[in-house]
């Protein structure tokens, strides 16, 4: 009985050798981007010539991009000139019912010549996302054209572009939300200015 | 007692052979999943209690088969809610999308909720891992599916396969690569 047992078992397994050997990492290589930074589209922080090159693709909403959101400022705070930093829209809208909004917010504040001013009041004031009046009284203190920027907000005239960000995004391999691109190689590791820096560095 | 220890001595031959035939040429390619140009072996499981999904059922449209380790992966957004936000692209294809992990159902129906999941999960249940098996995409040692992707055409071949290292979440690039080269394969 037992050897029968034990035949029919080898019988099965002699099919199903395939296991995974744990050896992934060894011939693994990162996504790239495949949408090269284009100073005349992108929204870039610092020289746009500049050698390092960080790209973020961010959900407003997302709470691992707003404690991302500093380590951020820590990467560029370091390499100071050395870095340009591009910030790209990648809203998960099934999970996150305001990111839309958000990036929307973001790039009305952009055409007026405002966006890093609120892409880091979005991401500073993470809780109130769901309430527009906050944004919208910051838009009035920092001098936007309110009636202008709530005009395109509410018809949803950057959903076009917001929407060739996501894909994009998906295209070079983003995995969620945020991803990061390290001189154009994803960068795998922790979403903490350290790792960071050392990816900048080690892909120079 | 006897039958167990003679299932465990073949095993530990038969990965002892495996781990020889890894360090040869194969081991260029991906060494352990279903590579491409092999028949997708076809499984029945259950996506609802009642309720069953077969492979074969999709024949004449690519299928995309996402096996993952467990559902609840302590992330913002994991690899099955970015397919979710995917799936119009993955629709241009003509192409379907199957979850697979060793999970039972009801944490399945509960988790396709919670991130709003548009596509089959199906549970590998019982008996455990058998279709990931079947597949080279279950890790005995730890009882999981491992995280590989496999882009089946309308005739049931694998086109492509790829088996992720663990903690990486492949994102959809190399999906939507596939289904690509699938549609124009002259391209």
């Amino acid at each position: 009985m037992a050897t029968t047992t034990a035949t029919r078992h080898s019988r099965r397994t002699s099919k199903t050798l395939l296991e995974p050997t744990g050896k992934e990492l060894e011939t693994y290589e990162a996504p790239k981007l495949v949408i090269p930074v284009d100073p005349g589209r992108d929204h870039i922080q610092g020289d746009p010539k500049a050698i390092l090159t960080l790209v973020e693709y961010g959900d407003y909403q997302c709470p691992f991009c707003g404690a991302a959101y500093p380590e951020v400022k820590k990467v560029q705070k370091e390499l100071g000139s050395k870095l340009r930093f591009v910030f790209r829209n990648f809203p998960l809208t099934n999970v996150h019912e305001f990111a839309q909004v958000a990036a929307e917010t973001a790039e009305a504040a952009n055409v007026q010549g405002k966006f890093w001013e609120m892409h880091d009041f979005l991401y500073e004031h993470q809780r109130t996302l769901g309430d527009n009046s906050v944004a919208l009284g910051y838009a009035k203190k920092i001098g936007l054209d309110t009636q202008k920027f709530e005009r395109e907000i509410s018809q949803h005239v950057y959903q076009k572009r917001i929407k060739e960000d996501f894909m994009g995004g998906v295209r070079s391999g983003v995995n969620g939300t945020p991803t990061f691109y390290a001189n154009g190689v994803r960068h795998d590791g922790p979403a903490e200015a350290e790792a960071i820096i050392e990816s900048l560095r080690a892909k120079s | 007692m006897k039958t167990i220890s003679l299932q465990r001595n073949r095993r530990k031959r038969i990965s002892q052979t495996r781990a020889q035939r890894v360090g040869g040429k194969s081991a260029r390619r991906n060494p352990s999943i279903l590579n491409p140009g092999r028949k997708a072996p076809n499984f029945s499981l259950n996506s609802t209690p009642d309720q069953k999904v077969s492979l074969k059922d999709f024949r004449g449209q690519p299928v995309i088969l996402a096996f993952y380790p467990a559902d609840w992966s302590p992330v913002c957004t994991d690899q099955l809610s970015l397919y979710a936000m995917v799936m119009p692209e993955f629709k241009k294809f003509n192409a379907e999308l199957i979850a697979i992990s060793v999970d039972n159902i009801w944490s399945h129906l509960a988790f396709a909720k919670d991130r709003k999941l548009n596509f089959p999960v199906l549970a590998d249940f019982e008996p455990k891992g058998e279709v990931s098996r079947k597949y080279g995409a279950f890790k005995e040692k730890i009882g999981e599916s491992a995280r590989a992707l496999f882009v089946i055409d309308g005739e049931g071949i694998v086109r492509w396969s790829h088996l992720s290292p663990d903690g990486v979440n492949p994102g959809a690039e190399g999906i939507l690569t596939a289904l690509d080269q699938l549609a124009k394969p002259n391209a």
